[in-house]
């Protein structure tokens, strides 16, 4: 081998390598190993425990679904405007066009934009419930995610029911342009509504919950809750970072920090969530 | 106007402007006083001079535009006021331990009627924009514009908003005192107020930093400001994961006033003066004095409950989807 080839060479190896390691680890997502303390799992263990890990209480990830089976009584669900589809109001194209995106992503998750609506009893005790889902497209509320939450509220506001929005968002939709970031005056004045009638609403902030949603409904809840070191920001660390030039303390935007600085009512574990949610609902008796 | 007599940055589209307005200031020199050919071709020039910056001005991308939004000659909140108002106070502190120079507000006149005004303020020159934070308030100043326009509540004033941001401060400071707390709050609670609010983009209208004043009965945007859900820096960065494409990202973000009038966000585009509020801006806040007498003339007959429903419909109505 000559020398000049000898980069290639080496680079080839590695490919080979991680190719190697990754057919080791890979039988299909039957073990799963904690980001956060490396403990290896069976998923049904972690799946069980709701997707907190048993050893470090890291919280992973959890989709729209998992949320609702988690916190409503068994077959009382009942979804809401599961079909309104966004139209790609800007005709946007980034890199992929905005129209195919929803496409895909709709096909991958099985959901028609990132958030599920609708209403359902909490050991009998009738909620509307909204909850966000990050898996579609970063959670970004774009239209659908503004009218359905809007929805969500005024049915909330008619029937004199308690509201609940779990948040898990990037954001707000920018291929969407303007129309997503009314989206969050829109939201605010749906809000603002079921306020005046003297109703309860509780933002539960799971992570991520950042940039137009916190500046709206994650923050507007009568009370607050987030699942334990969430990320829950308003602008980026990055952005952030780059700006002041300097480091930032560790925990810097975890439902921890926003705790100490009075942003936020609890900190609960996804495992307490429900049995905490009906205390609190059963602790304000709405029917007059 | 402008505080300062340094040599304004001129944009790229304008300098071929700028270079012929150059020449024919030195012709009008060379030129003697009363030889009428030579003065009749230089007012041809000047004519011809004209022509080509409406022809500039009228096709200008949106990235042109930001950009001339951004110039630190374009007036600010606090250059309109004393054009538009009769007599005002400007008033301080959100009771909470800070008073923003970001955002500024206070209380005045209008063709003899009391309002309370809220603006963002930027700074001209680095010295003044490092005291105003470059125009991007901290959570006190949007807890400020909440507590005045809640005075504007109580007494009956009408509020106009003249929005001119970047976007809300991101910074350590800010996250610490609530600043998504703080926008959000404004949000909701100007939809409670029952005072007319008009909002005027006067700008660059950034993102939720720009929504927090940004509730309004009637939403008007000067002819060139731009209003956007980020910057197109930073959508390129995210969605082309390269800052460079920000030319396509401003184009694809709809930005302009015209693209938010069609998308039924803006209600009413405000003429500006050749070659930009900048170039004339007494001529500017007469146009905008105007249009803000009109908009309160017609609000104003209308009750409370009815501007508070009417409202809340216009943002109601704001979304495109589909149902199937």
């Amino acid at each position: 081998m000559s020398l000049s080839n000898w980069p290639l060479k080496k680079e080839n190896s590695e490919a080979y390598n991680i190719k190697n390691s990754k057919q080791i680890t890979i039988p299909d997502g039957l073990w799963i190993k904690c980001f956060d303390c490396g403990l290896l799992m069976y998923s049904k263990v972690l799946k069980r425990n709701l997707k907190v890990c048993p050893q470090c209480s890291y919280h992973f990830q959890a989709s729209s679904n998992e949320r609702i089976d988690q916190l409503i009584d068994q077959g009382s669900w009942q979804p809401m405007d599961v079909h309104l589809i966004s139209t790609d109001p800007l005709g946007f194209k980034d890199q992929k066009l905005y129209s195919q995106r929803l496409k895909d992503t709709a096909f991958k998750t099985g959901l028609q934009d990132a958030v599920q609506t609708g209403t359902g009893t909490m050991q009998g005790k009738k909620v509307c419930l909204g909850i966000m889902d990050f898996r579609f497209m970063g959670g970004s509320m774009g239209s659908v995610v503004g009218e359905k939450l809007t929805r969500l509220l005024e049915k909330a506001t008619q029937e004199k029911l308690p509201a609940i929005i779990l948040c898990a968002s990037g954001g707000a939709r920018m291929q969407e342009g303007m129309l997503s970031l009314m989206q969050m005056a829109k939201i605010s004045s749906a809000l603002e509504m079921h306020k005046k009638e003297n109703l309860l609403y509780i933002s539960v902030l799971t992570s991520p919950t950042t940039g137009g949603v916190t500046a709206s409904f994650a923050m507007l809840g009568d009370l607050i809750i987030a699942e334990p070191k969430a990320l829950i920001a308003f602008a980026g660390r990055r952005v952030i970072e780059q700006t002041i030039k300097e480091d930032l303390p560790d925990n810097f935007q975890s439902s921890e920090y926003l705790f100490e600085h009075g942003f936020l009512d609890l900190i609960v574990s996804r495992t307490q969530l429900r049995s905490k949610l009906i205390q609190i609902l059963s602790l304000h008796n709405h029917s007059k | 106007m402008i505080t300062s007599n340094r040599k304004p940055i001129v944009p790229d589209f304008m300098r071929p402007v700028a270079e012929l307005e150059g020449q024919v200031e030195e012709l009008k020199k060379l030129a003697p006083k009363n030889d009428i050919i030579i003065n009749n071709k230089i007012a041809r020039f000047q004519n011809q001079l004209v022509k080509l910056q409406k022809e500039i001005f009228s096709s200008l991308t949106p990235l042109q535009r930001l950009h001339l939004v951004r110039q630190s000659e374009r007036p600010t909140t606090l250059d309109y006021i004393p054009g538009i108002l009769d007599e005002w106070i400007e008033l301080h502190g959100d009771r909470g331990g800070a008073d923003d120079p970001a955002l500024v507000g206070g209380i005045g006149k209008i063709n003899g009627r009391n309002i309370v005004f809220i603006g963002h303020q930027r700074g001209r020159g680095t010295k003044e924009n490092v005291a105003r934070n470059f125009g991007m308030p901290a959570p006190g100043g949007y807890r400020k514009a909440l507590r005045l326009m809640k005075h504007a509540n109580r007494f009956g004033m009408p509020i106009l908003t003249f929005i001119d941001t970047p976007g809300a401060w991101a910074g350590l400071k800010a996250e610490e005192l609530g600043q998504g707390e703080a926008i959000a709050v404004n949000l909701r609670e100007m939809f409670s107020f029952e005072v007319p609010i008009v909002c005027t983009i006067i700008g660059e209208g950034g993102s939720g930093g720009a929504l927090g004043i940004g509730i309004g009965d009637s939403i008007l945007m000067l002819e060139y400001a731009i209003y956007t859900v980020a910057t197109p820096e930073a959508c390129a960065a995210i969605l082309w994961k390269n800052s460079k494409e920000s030319l396509a990202a401003a184009e694809a973000l709809k930005i302009t006033s015209h693209d938010l009038k069609v998308l039924g966000i803006v209600d009413e585009i405000l003429q500006e003066p050749l070659g930009g509020a900048q170039a004339d801006p007494y001529t500017a806040s007469q146009y905008l004095k105007k249009e803000l007498t009109e908009q309160l003339d017609s609000l104003s007959k209308l009750d409370s409950q009815t501007l508070k429903k009417r409202r809340y419909e216009k943002f109601r109505r704001m979304g495109a989807f589909y149902e199937i």
